[in-house]
């Protein structure tokens, strides 16, 4: 549903053919197509309006540089804007006397009871000494999970009996947190709507005794409009220090970030990205704003790849991407690399090119696909991985033979790899991206 | 920033009231588009859909030479109550078969297992012997969660030990069905993205089992929507009916504010019909879903 913009401002601009300065008209176009990806990304309509307005301001008259084609211009614009509004990621603000105590808020279901655990293992790792606060008695056995993640990840959990009312619990924790010497309380309240005035009203009461130095609205990447409602009565009720956005590891676009943080004001902190305690990470603005526009989260891949691949391949192949030499070799290099990093229907969809060649594929008939590439790549002799176009006729008859598939497949590999070595060359022309390569 | 939230609530107070005045008296403006345009985005309709009922809505207008806003409104309601009633919702409380087998599933935190006990309480009304299977093996407490409503509704939850394989827990549940002559069953599964490919595949093993150890179950397979998701809830439903086949839809947390505008694509474009609403975290907020009603709610500040 959501194709690159990138690609749809790019069809507009060729539509108009020109370049230099863009104009009145040229933006407004182009403009067109940003609102939609923006409002299908979920962003609030109001947000959305006042936005582009800026970017508006911003794009006409801009002169055009003469590395970026006009819609590329545009883009910059749009990410530039997009990166403002989003802000820098914030961090978590502990100083002070022990015991610190961070208060998790949110609606249902929107995942406060899996990040209570991710934020604890995360201080712990840092040093801190966590103690979690079971504080929501209303959904059954809300309780017991905080206690059996706490038992998993070995962090001690402060809870009571259901019916001892919330406010108290969370102050008795204070106690049992100084008594015990934990430097950082979390806690882990009952999910609410905000309207609700009764269980408003009921954090306002856990708030005022347990004076949170961060209250954090924990919210799910997949909200809709309503999220600048949600985060603006959470805001005004209880005064937020910060965002966490949760099951960011979906398809969801995340528009409710910009929404929310526009509203609010204060800083995304954290992006939870899978179900597992340690499924938690630092917000980016620039990952979240490529995201938002459909641009694919190239720089998480490069980092993630950074972390995984292998040093020496990765530098080689970075090198061959620079010098936008990029063959079979290569090609399979990489694919060997992207499997051995895991589930790779995930990652192939963080690469913009990757995402229209993964398309079409199920994730299953990837690994599938991946070992008949392998195959048929092993089947080639050296200097056709090098040079793909030696590759006759009767050669691709050979490999086919070779390695148990049809010629169909080597001719449908070959395409695939012509995809990816254009690919690599947009990339290899991403600036950023050089940089972040050029580093060892 | 407190301008745009001054703004923003300033909006929110006064997007429907001006559009009650634009699509009242008055003849149609640019504005009434454009506040017709408001409402439905704000609702999470989402933009292509947006698009398509305006453009529908002006030749209607043309068409039919409606001058007068408010006989726009009017057009407009009547587009978005067929747009629900394409693929009208067709549940039915009885069963002849001997077990009838409903599978529950949807992303995590969208209120499958507060809905399953809903759903309980209401076929148990009906006379049916219901029994509950907790195949959410993966979640910490989503087992316990069940057993308490379970409980509540005083109707047997089958379990495994942590961490089994949901569709053991799955076919145990099948059998002790038959031997408890139970003549509904209702699965509860652990929420998943539907981009996770491994996790679907646990889904269609589960549904594999129901399949082979029930004749042409699981009977209905009810997918569990937030009401306050986006348009990624578009995404879910084709996700999950793709893996697993999708015979209908339970939209949550509708006492909240959002309007859950999603459902129009949901049911017209994607052909699943919404069965329930929820409507609050007791076991009796659940109602049919009443397309009058929920077009109706779309228009009310
Ligand atoms: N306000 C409201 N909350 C709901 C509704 N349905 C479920 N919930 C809450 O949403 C949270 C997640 O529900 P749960 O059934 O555990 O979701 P699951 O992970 O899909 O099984 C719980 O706190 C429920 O009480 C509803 O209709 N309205
Ligand atoms: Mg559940």
């Amino acid at each position: 549903m959501f194709e690159g913009l990138s690609e749809k401002l790019q069809a507009v601009f060729d539509r108009l053919g020109r370049r230099g300065v863009l104009s009145e008209a040229d933006v407004d176009v182009a403009l067109r197509e940003v609102r939609l990806a923006l409002l299908e990304a979920d962003v609030n309509f109001k947000v959305v309006k006042d936005f582009l307005a800026r970017v508006r301001v911003r794009a006409i008259g801009a002169e055009v540089h003469k590395s970026l084609t006009p819609g590329q211009a545009v883009i910059k614009i749009v990410h530039d804007e997009l990166l403002t509004t989003l802000g820098e990621g914030g961090k978590l603000d502990l100083g002070g006397p022990a015991p610190r105590v961070v208060m998790l808020v949110g609606l249902q279901g929107s995942g406060k009871t899996t990040t209570a655990a991710k934020l604890a293992l995360r201080l712990r790792s840092a040093g801190r000494k966590p103690l979690l606060v079971a504080a929501d008695t209303y959904r059954p056995a809300a309780i017991t999970q905080l206690e059996q993640l706490g038992r998993q990840l070995s962090i001690t959990v402060h809870s009571e009996s259901a019916s001892v009312p919330p406010p108290v619990i969370c102050q008795n924790a204070i106690t049992r947190a100084i008594q015990g010497a934990f430097d950082v309380v979390i806690l882990d309240t009952a999910g609410r709507l905000q309207i609700d005035d009764k269980m408003m009203a009921e954090i306002e009461d856990v708030r005022q005794r347990t004076k949170p130095c961060e209250t954090l609205l924990i919210a799910d990447a997949m909200t809709g409009q309503e999220a600048v409602n949600i985060a603006d009565a959470f805001n005004k009720r209880v005064g937020l220090t910060g965002l966490i956005l949760t099951k960011v590891d979906g398809d969801a676009r995340g528009g409710a970030a910009i929404s929310m943080r526009a509203v609010t004001g204060v800083p995304i902190k954290f992006l939870a990205t899978g179900e597992k305690p340690d499924a938690f990470e630092p917000f980016h603005p620039d990952r979240l704003a490529s995201r938002i526009l459909g641009m694919g989260d190239v720089m998480t891949l490069i980092e993630k790849a950074q972390v995984e691949f292998d040093e020496k391949e990765t530098l080689r192949t970075a090198e061959r991407m620079m010098t936008a030499k990029f063959d079979l070799e290569d090609f399979l290099g990489q694919l060997r690399q992207i499997k051995k990093m895991g589930p790779i229907g995930d990652l192939l969809k963080m690469i913009p090119g990757f995402n229209q060649i993964s398309k079409d594929l199920t994730p299953e008939m990837t690994e599938g696909q991946m070992k008949r590439t392998e195959a048929i790549i092993s089947s080639m002799t050296r200097d056709e991985r090098r040079d793909p176009n030696l590759l006759n006729a009767s050669r691709k008859r050979r490999v086919a033979r070779g390695s148990g598939v049809d010629v169909q497949d080597v001719n449908e590999l070959l395409k695939q790899f012509k995809q990816a070595q254009t690919m690599m060359k947009q990339l290899s022309s991403n600036p950023r991206l050089r940089n972040m390569l050029k580093r060892p | 920033m407190a301008s745009l939230r001054d703004t923003l609530s300033r909006t929110r107070n006064s997007v429907f009231s001006r559009i009650q005045t634009a699509l009242g008296q008055s003849d149609i403006t640019d504005e009434t588009w454009e506040e017709l345009e408001m409402l439905l985005l704000q609702a999470d309709v989402g933009a292509t859909t947006t698009e398509g009922l305006i453009t529908r809505l002006r030749e209607r207008a043309r068409a039919d030479g409606i001058v007068r806003a408010d006989a726009l409104r009017g057009a407009l309601k009547r587009e978005l109550k067929a747009l629900l009633l394409s693929h009208p919702a067709t549940h039915s409380f009885a069963s002849n078969r001997m077990l009838e087998v409903i599978m529950m599933i949807g992303v995590n935190g969208s209120g499958k297992t507060t809905s399953i006990a809903k759903l309980c309480k209401l076929y148990k009304q009906r006379g049916r012997k219901v029994l509950l299977a907790a195949a959410d093996t993966f979640r910490a407490a989503a087992v316990d969660q069940l057993q308490v409503w379970g409980e509540r509704n005083g109707v047997d939850v089958i379990t495994g030990p942590q961490a089994v394989d949901p569709g053991a827990v799955t076919h145990d549940a099948v059998m002790a069905a038959f031997a408890r002559k139970a003549d509904l069953l209702i699965v509860d599964t652990a929420g998943r993205l539907h981009t996770k490919h491994n996790l679907m595949q646990e889904l269609v093993k589960i549904k594999n089992v129901l399949q082979r150890t029930v004749h042409e179950a699981p009977h209905q397979t009810l997918i569990v929507i937030d009401a306050a998701n986006g348009q990624n809830a578009i995404a879910q439903a084709k996700g999950f009916a793709q893996a697993v086949g999708v015979t209908g839809a339970i939209l949550t947390k509708l006492d909240g504010t959002p309007k859950g505008g999603v459902a129009f694509s949901i049911v017209s474009d994607l052909g699943i019909p919404i069965l329930f609403v929820g409507t609050g975290e007791k076991i009796d907020d659940i109602e049919p879903f009443d397309a009058d009603a929920f077009v109706e709610d779309l228009f009310e500040a």
